[in-house]
């Protein structure tokens, strides 16, 4: 079985028994070696970058809209520390990425030598697990279990640092074999007990809603199919976080929009009064809780993690079960039919009276014009006239980002691709032209702004390179406008630097590339323009331009509880009072 | 080591209990180069306190180290920490001797004394009521070897001090079960 060959070859031939058929990569130095190997092969598609933090975000768009693992490739020294942004991302993320970096000579390894850094070092707090590879004869366990590790338990970023020498030393290669690790058993199963607990709980509860993340999305297409079951079984009410969109259909009757800083009406304040919160694959992140002493304060909480650190992190818990979505959505679901469980329908009933209420407010409407295009009709109309087809949506980060998490819906899991843990300007379009390449034929549009564009514009050459018919479409407000919103909202409306000044003419900058560019400046030409931007067979890079001063509703100020929201003021022009909405307390925090 | 974090976050205002303990944490480790670093930087990231940390290896062909570790804070840090120790890869065990009740503490000191006269007396004095063994001497100095519980040594560099302490040496804390079961 085991073949003899060098440390390049068997990074190559791991990568193929891995099943890897696509990586992103940029050359240099420290691991020609492997790329000369590439060279030789036609089984793996290179794709060049042209940024290695490019590659990072490609290889996390191709991973998430995939389920499969996504690999990168980059030199020492500023390829490694290219890829930190991206690789922070992942681990926040929680996205199976394998990065394979070039490092010096092992004898020059702590000499300064040229383009050297401490990659393990820099790396070992943004990653799962690292390694350095010292010697050939450990490369094939370790390029083996880097896979391994990244994609079971909770998934996350492994990084292999390889030495240029140990590229070109020969040694044995051993295909994958059965997973034995020494130390690293992810939970997979929770205990029946717990189960039995949960399914009570639920059975009892008055006023029950369902909290899910990006958990269930990570644990692959059955457990969103579980979900919908035991949302249809229960049939109790179901809110998510950004990163979880998708897992339960937004078209599905139970769906109450995502919760959180922009979340609904409806969910923040089912969240805020439910007495009790299901809890699945969902870590109570700050922009999901809100002022902490205030989160839903009569409820018990069941909490479904694979990741036993996430559990009473930042909210305590009546019940962990710690085992991965999937497979415990499949046990509530069995153990719930096998004891004929129901739902206390009376109680049920009342609770769903409250939560339509709630959702009468119609949180997400906003003040439409005919004159300018408002951001949220822009993504509205997208929607309407892409909804249809295979679509993947990225965005990068700021109010476009939420807008499109609004009023984008999502009916399948795998489809929507953001930064949501770091908040990571320049991630949609690298992580577009991932998605891209996992799936040739659909359409995957990055909705952006006019400012996170710009952080990775470099990227339209890939996507020209590789006929990747990406497109761009940017809600173009000539701000940041998520930070020109905290300012109107913290500062006294002092601007500090939040305007775009200087920006590109989009659509000259799109034929420099070779792309195409539209501009659409008019909401009654906005449909048009948008299916122009869908039936042209390439790269597009559309200039949206909409009203400059909307803010992002309905909003939790920091600091302030789930049942103390910020709704969007229809009624007038006057606009709402916000600077003093937020008080001292809440203007610490991000 | 670490200073404790100040301010507390008004986020984690829910969690916080103003009940500070103190824990004695037994990590178990694959023996591979960085895992030091990775324990000690899980701690510095995250804002945990370090008091006192040992490390070596305890089982040299199945390359087993034992990191011991003294920690403080509120009972809720402490499950945090041993949760996000437990979630390390070459992490095999963690586990919290100070909940397990039945352990053992020690820690060796080496102290180092300076004084004539009157002083040495007292000094030779109480290093034999604590135990201490001289490892060297010259006309005008000690060193004492002292092993016990970290409050016994504190308790006795505090003595010393009057009398002429120069300097104190400390290993850490080292701790295990009690009773015929391993950790
Ligand atoms: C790399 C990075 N730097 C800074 C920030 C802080 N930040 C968050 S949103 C934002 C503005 C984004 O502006 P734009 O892309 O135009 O989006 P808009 O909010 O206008 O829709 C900034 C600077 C960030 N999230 N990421
Ligand atoms: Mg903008």
């Amino acid at each position: 079985m085991s073949k003899e060959m060098t440390g390049a070859e068997m990074v190559v031939e791991a990568l193929k028994d891995q099943g890897v058929d696509t990586i992103f990569g940029y050359p240099g130095g420290a691991v020609l070696p492997i790329y000369d190997v590439l060279f030789h092969q036609e089984k793996i598609l290179h794709v060049l970058v042209r940024h290695e933090q490019g590659a990072a975000h490609a290889a996390e768009g191709y991973a998430r809209s995939s389920g499969k693992v996504g690999v990168l490739l980059v030199t020492s020294g500023p390829g490694a520390t290219n890829t930190i942004t991206g690789l922070t991302d992942a681990l926040m993320d929680s996205i199976p990425l394998v990065c394979i970096t070039g490092q010096v000579p092992t004898h020059l390894i702590g000499s300064d030598a040229f383009q050297e850094c401490d990659t393990v070092g820099i790396t070992r707090h943004c990653t799962k697990h690292n390694y350095l590879v010292k010697n050939v004869a450990d490369l094939p366990r370790i390029l083996h279990e880097a896979f391994y590790v990244a994609s079971t338990g909770r998934p996350g970023p492994v990084v292999i640092d390889i030495p240029k020498d140990v590229q070109f030393s020969r040694g044995f290669y051993t295909p994958p074999a059965g997973v034995a690790h020494k130390t690293y058993h992810p939970k997979l199963d929770a205990d029946l007990s717990a189960i039995q607990a949960a399914v009570e709980m639920m059975a009892q509860a008055k006023r029950p809603i369902f909290y899910t993340g990006g958990g269930v999305i990570n644990s692959g297409p059955a457990a969103s199919t579980l979900l919908r079951e035991l949302v249809a079984l229960t049939g109790f009410p179901i809110t998510s976080t950004l990163m979880g969109l998708g897992a339960y259909p937004a078209s599905g009757a139970n769906w109450l929009g995502m919760l959180g800083m922009h979340g609904t009406f409806e969910a923040n304040n089912a969240m805020h009064d439910c007495d009790l919160m299901i809890a699945v694959g969902s870590r109570f992140d700050d922009r999901i809780t809100g002022r902490l002493d205030a989160f839903s304060p009569g409820s018990k909480k069941i909490h479904i993690d694979i990741d036993r650190s996430s559990i009473n992190k930042n909210v305590k818990v009546d019940l962990p079960i710690v085992g991965d979505c999937g497979h415990v959505l499949e046990a509530l679901v069995r153990v719930w039919r096998a004891e004929a469980k129901h739902a206390d329908q009376p109680s049920l009933d009342a609770w769903w009276d409250e939560i339509n209420q709630w959702r009468a407010k119609k949180s997400l409407a906003y003040r439409a014009s005919s004159k300018t295009i408002k951001p949220q009709y822009a993504v509205q109309r997208l929607y309407a006239l892409t909804q249809n087809k295979d679509v993947y949506i990225t965005t990068e980060v700021g109010q476009h980002q939420m807008w499109a998490a609004q009023h984008y819906h999502f009916d399948e899991p795998n489809r929507w691709m953001t930064s949501g843990g770091l908040g990571t300007m320049g991630y949609g379009l690298p992580a577009a032209i991932g998605a891209q390449l996992a799936h040739p034929k659909a359409l995957v549009i990055d909705i952006a702004g006019e400012a996170s564009i710009l952080m990775n514009i470099q990227e339209m050459s890939t996507a020209i390179q590789y006929r990747l018919p990406v497109k761009i479409f940017i809600l173009n407000n000539e701000y940041m406008g998520m930070v020109r919103q905290w300012q109107e909202l913290l500062h006294g409306g002092r601007y500090s630097h939040s305007y775009s000044e200087a920006l590109p003419d989009f659509v000259k900058l799109a034929e420099a590339f070779g792309a195409k560019g539209i501009r659409c400046s008019d909401p009654a030409l906005l449909d048009a323009a948008i299916e122009e931007m869908i039936n042209y067979d390439g790269p597009v890079i559309f200039d949206c331009l909409v009203d400059k001063v909307e803010n992002c509703f309905p909003m939790i100020p920091s600091g302030k509880a789930h049942n103390d929201m910020l709704l969007a003021d229809l009624s007038d022009d006057a606009g709402l009072e916000l600077g003093s909405i937020i008080d001292e307390k809440g203007k610490m925090l991000v | 080591m670490n200073t404790p974090a100040s301010p507390p976050s008004p986020y984690s205002a829910a969690l916080s209990s103003s009940k500070i303990e103190s824990h004695t944490l037994s990590v178990l480790v694959d023996n591979e180069p960085g895992v030091l670093a990775r324990v000690v930087g899980l701690f510095s990231g995250r804002g945990y306190n370090i008091e006192s940390l040992t490390v070596a290896e305890v089982a040299h062909a199945e390359h087993l180290s034992r990191i011991t570790i003294a920690t403080s804070g509120a009972p809720e840090t402490i499950d945090q920490i041993h949760h996000q120790l437990e979630r390390l890869v070459p992490v095999h065990q963690v586990t919290d001797l100070t909940t397990s009740a039945r352990s053992l503490e020690r820690e060796l000191a080496m102290v180092k004394v300076r004084g004539r006269g009157e002083n040495r007396a007292d000094a030779l004095q109480l290093a034999e009521a604590f135990r201490a063994r001289i490892i060297d001497a010259t006309t005008e100095s000690f060193i004492f070897e002292l092993s016990g519980k970290p409050g016994k040594i504190d308790e006795f560099v505090d003595l010393m001090r009057p009398i002429g302490l120069v300097e104190v040496s400390r290993t850490g804390v080292a701790a295990i079960s009690r009773g015929p079961e391993p950790i």
